[in-house]
């Protein structure tokens, strides 16, 4: 399809007859999106259950529910990725089969997908007009292309320079370019996958305001998701999705994160944390002066300074790509440090050949930051992930050989403590939803009784029940008296779990939040390198001013 | 960028299956080229099928080259199991032959049972030493294996070819060639073998080596499945930054998989020297290094499919050299050209079928569900 011949649907065109879609505000206009009595299987796996929906025009739509609900499922037959085994989808009133994802742009649908499908050497013109050059001089393509999304850059607020070259923009920018080609190809209704799963904070704030502004221009979005927060944030109406069926549509304003929780996971969940004192014991790691230089060459982490004791949960706030992820590599001996001490119970281990495996061996487990690329290898069975880095391990072992009915038993009991679903040790890694694979890892390191945990964004992409268990278990693994150093980019947890906050800004330590003095805009001005006597005394003052 | 809606078929339609339709293509394609040239290929494969199966002979050639299959496509698969695309099988193999031939030129005053293990053992340590070091050039400097394993068969040839004429050629000889191993150093044929205990079958070049062979794809099963090492291989394979999180270490991985794997391509020496040519020479190598490739591409880098794959092959190569006796048109060119479909549909394109077959598999016996709520 070119850039000059979009289609845009037109509004009303004879809509259809029937408007008994569940939770349809009531206007003149047919909805935006309908989706009427979708079902999919996959195999013996019913994915989406006579599901229905409506999505009004000019509003945004939340759909929420945990991993494996069946969300992007749903959202996966609306793009024409894949095809339901019955029902049917309407768009602007009018029955509209979408087979493939060209006849869900031709119908003004398009996307944004959690993992970007972006060509990164190329500029950010080059890839919003790939695929729709409508000359053979790509030259020409891009002249007329510029003016078009110069527009559209202005009337949305998606600032991106259109001659950056798309590796070097940070992930929020990268996202915006997302947006643009989906808009630069005439979408009128937007669909956004699990947007904020690799956005910072303010990233996230900065995309909502987009949002805004693209509704306000009566686009219509479709934000799926499974963090409540958002779903509150920024939309008009929620629909949850519970094990492939719909459960409930709510106005949001009309709702909760409570109910919402609820009816996601079909019981009672508790959103905070219950902990009591931190018994501490002695000093489990002992970080001094510790500096990381990337395979770039460029100083990651500077002059690092920290101690963990057993029976603490220390965390490391921070803006993600400010030294954390390169921090936590080199205390689990991934990388070398360039510079400066790791003490494992008084054993220095830097400045030696250390590897994961030595680290092991000091009873230091980690969990690491990306669970997909390192945690686990995904064609792998579950019972060969649940070895990982352990397979060396005496109870794994018998003479040469793997021990597989050890494997297969140390794995059953794994998947029973933490509730992986479905219990099957044989089942590759791939084909466990997020949150279960997560589980895989989290019960690997902490069933090894290691004397200090690694954890690193514990609960990125995981759903509520397993973020609810797994923080449990991080508890109870501190009240045994473990060490845990925590490093996440979820403000949120890193308040729940902490007995002591760090906060980490371009590779330094701006400082310790102290246990009685911890709020929300102290720390957030701390990730932005204000240190802690300033940040706390302009935080202070915002509060006085309000 | 659209993504296929997730196929499963079951594995016997992916290790089954698929293989069978890409040979049945090839097959399709080379009586195609056939008819082209004038001939019945029906009466061309009636012809192949008895050249390679039809009497004891026919049969013991076919194992015959079996033999040097299996080895090749071993050594092929190892290498993939660590993400190692090893194409100086060729290489390998010719050099793991210099040491099975050194063995039985200077140690021929050592009785029999004594060298068989030594030349094992050489052709083991000479294949494995020429994929050392692109192994490791590839683990400590980043020079792309397969670019150095391929010129290192380059490099493999022009070294024979030296050695052969220079220093280990027969005095007072022409042809660039060893002088023939002592008698006793002669790997005993299986129809010799067999025939002290009643049983008899054709004489051909059939040798103990394919029980070697035999013995390799149980072990490289073993070793690839069963050990913590083999585990080690399969996740550096699957998952380098998985691997160093594991605490295993890729460039030790990535130098063990090259050494087993030209340790494996080495023993196709003791085949063709010690088995059936019983002195050094050049070329012995004859190109199953590369069908290697195939031979493992088709297996499934699986020791079983590996053994089938290289009966295969081993069945084409004695049965087209048959033909042309019935036949002249099918020439020796129109064997490479027989050979070269199947490798080129069997390894070569065999992404291409895959799909196509699983799809149409689930298409056809999937078990259809009624839709919950139709409309």
């Amino acid at each position: 399809m070119s850039g000059g011949d979009r289609t845009q649907p037109g509004p009303g065109g004879g809509a259809g007859p029937g408007h008994a879609a569940p939770a349809a505000p009531a206007g003149d206009a047919p909805p935006a999106i309908e989706l009427r009595h979708i079902n999919k299987h996959f195999g013996p796996v019913h994915a989406n259950r006579d599901i229905s929906l409506s999505v009004a025009r000019g509003t945004i739509h939340g759909i929420i529910g945990e991993n494996g609900a069946g969300k992007s499922t749903l959202m996966s037959i609306l793009y024409g990725f894949y095809q339901a085994d019955s029902g049917e989808i309407r768009v602007n009133g009018q029955p509209t089969p979408i087979l493939t994802p060209s006849d869900a742009i031709r119908a003004g649908i398009g996307m944004v997908h959690q993992h970007f499908m972006l060509v990164y050497p190329f500029t950010v013109l080059e890839n919003v007009v790939l695929g729709t050059e409508s000359r053979p001089l790509l030259r020409e393509t891009l002249a007329g292309a510029r003016a078009e999304l110069e527009r559209l850059e202005r009337e949305y607020g998606l600032e991106v320079d259109p001659d950056a070259v798309v590796e070097n923009l940070p992930v929020g920018a990268q996202q915006r370019v997302e947006i643009l080609k989906a808009l630069y190809r005439g979408a009128d209704i937007l669909i956004l996958d699990e947007p904020t799963g690799v956005l910072t904070p303010q990233e996230a704030d900065d995309l909502f305001r987009i949002l805004a502004a693209l509704r306000d221009q009566g686009k219509t979005v479709i934000l799926i998701t499974h963090k409540l927060r958002e779903i509150m944030a920024i939309t008009d109406n929620v629909s949850v999705m519970r094990q492939g069926q719909m459960v409930a549509h709510r106005k949001t304003s009309e709702t909760s994160r409570d109910e919402l929780a609820e009816l996601m996971v079909g019981r009672k969940v508790l959103l905070r944390v219950e902990k009591g004192e931190a018994q501490l014991g002695p000093v489990i790691l002992d970080v001094e002066g510790l500096d990381v230089v990337d395979h770039l060459g460029v100083r990651r982490v500077k002059d690092v300074s920290f101690q963990v004791r057993a029976g603490e949960i220390v965390g490391i706030a921070g803006v993600s790509g400010n030294g954390q992820s390169e921090l936590l590599a080199a205390l689990a001996g991934m990388t070398r440090p360039a510079k400066g001490h790791i003490r494992i119970r008084g054993t220095d281990v830097a400045g030696h050949h250390v590897d994961a495996r030595t680290m092991r061996a000091l009873k230091v487990a980690h969990v690491p930051e990306d669970r997909q690329r390192e945690g686990l290898v995904t064609s792998f069975a579950a019972n060969e992930c649940a070895i990982l880095g352990y397979h060396r391990a005496p109870r794994y072992n018998r003479g040469l050989f793997l021990d597989r009915g050890r494997i297969l038993g140390a794995t059953r009991q794994l998947m029973q403590d933490y509730d992986v679903r479905p219990p099957n040790p044989f089942l590759p890694a791939a084909n466990f939803s997020g949150g279960n694979q997560q589980k895989i890892v989290v019960a690997r390191e902490i069933t090894s009784d290691p004397d200090l945990l690694l954890v690193g964004q514990p609960t990125r992409g995981v759903d509520i029940g397993a973020i609810e268990f797994i923080h449990r278990r991080l508890i109870a693994m501190r009240d045994a008296g473990k060490a845990i150093l925590l490093v996440s980019v979820e403000l949120d947890e890193i308040m729940s779990l902490s007995d002591r906050i760090l906060v980490m800004f371009d590779g330094h330590i701006v400082g310790e939040v102290p246990q009685d003095r911890r709020d929300e805009r102290t720390i957030g001005l701390m990730m932005a390198g204000v240190p802690l006597e300033t940040a706390e005394a302009q935080a202070h003052a915002a509060a006085g001013a309000h | 960028m659209a993504t296929a809606e997730p196929v499963r078929a079951p594995a016997w339609v992916r290790v089954g299956l698929v293989p069978l339709v890409n040979l049945l293509l090839a097959f399709i394609v080379t009586g195609l080229v056939v008819l082209a040239v004038g001939e019945n290929p029906f009466e061309v494969l009636r012809l192949l099928v008895r050249g390679a199966f039809g009497y004891p002979e026919a049969i013991g050639y076919t194992l015959y080259y079996t033999t040097n299959f299996i080895f090749t496509g071993l050594a092929v698969a190892v290498a993939i199991h660590a993400g190692l695309f090893n194409i100086g099988g060729e290489g390998q193999a010719y050099i793991g032959g210099l040491g099975v031939g050194l063995v039985c030129l200077y140690l021929d005053f050592l009785p029999f049972i004594v060298v068989l293990p030594l030349a094992i053992i050489a052709a083991a340590l000479f294949g494995a030493a020429w994929a050392f070091i692109p192994a490791l050039l590839q683990a400590k400097r980043g020079s792309h294996i397969v670019i150095t394993t391929i010129m290192f068969n380059f490099i493999a040839a022009a070294l024979m070819v030296f050695l052969l004429g220079k220093v280990l050629i027969k005095p007072g000889q022409m042809s660039p060639e060893s002088r023939q191993f002592a008698d006793h150093l002669f790997l005993p044929k299986i129809h010799e073998v067999l025939e002290p205990v009643g049983i008899s079958i054709g004489r051909s070049p059939l040798n103990l080596s394919f029980i070697w062979a035999l013995v390799c794809c149980v072990l490289v099963y073993l070793f690839i499945w069963r050990t913590r090492w083999g585990y080690e291989f399969r996740t550096v394979g699957q998952n380098e930054r998985a691997a160093v999180y594991g605490g295993i270490s890729p460039s030790r991985v990535t130098i063990w998989a090259m050494v087993i794997s030209g340790a494996l391509a080495g023993f196709m020496g003791i085949n063709e020297i010690m088995g059936v040519n019983h002195r050094l020479l050049l070329n012995f190598t004859a190109g199953y290094g590369f069908v290697g490739i195939a031979v493992a591409l088709m297996g499934r880098n699986h020791p079983v499919g590996i053994v089938l794959a290289a009966l295969l092959f081993g069945a084409l190569t004695q049965g087209v050299a048959e033909v042309p006796f019935d036949i002249p048109a099918i020439d020796r060119e129109m064997q490479q050209v027989i050979q070269g479909l199947i490798i080129l549909f069997a390894g070569a394109l065999e992404y291409m079928v895959r799909p196509h077959v699983e799809r149409a598999y689930v298409a056809l016996f999937r078990p259809r569900r009624q839709p919950v709520a139709a409309e």
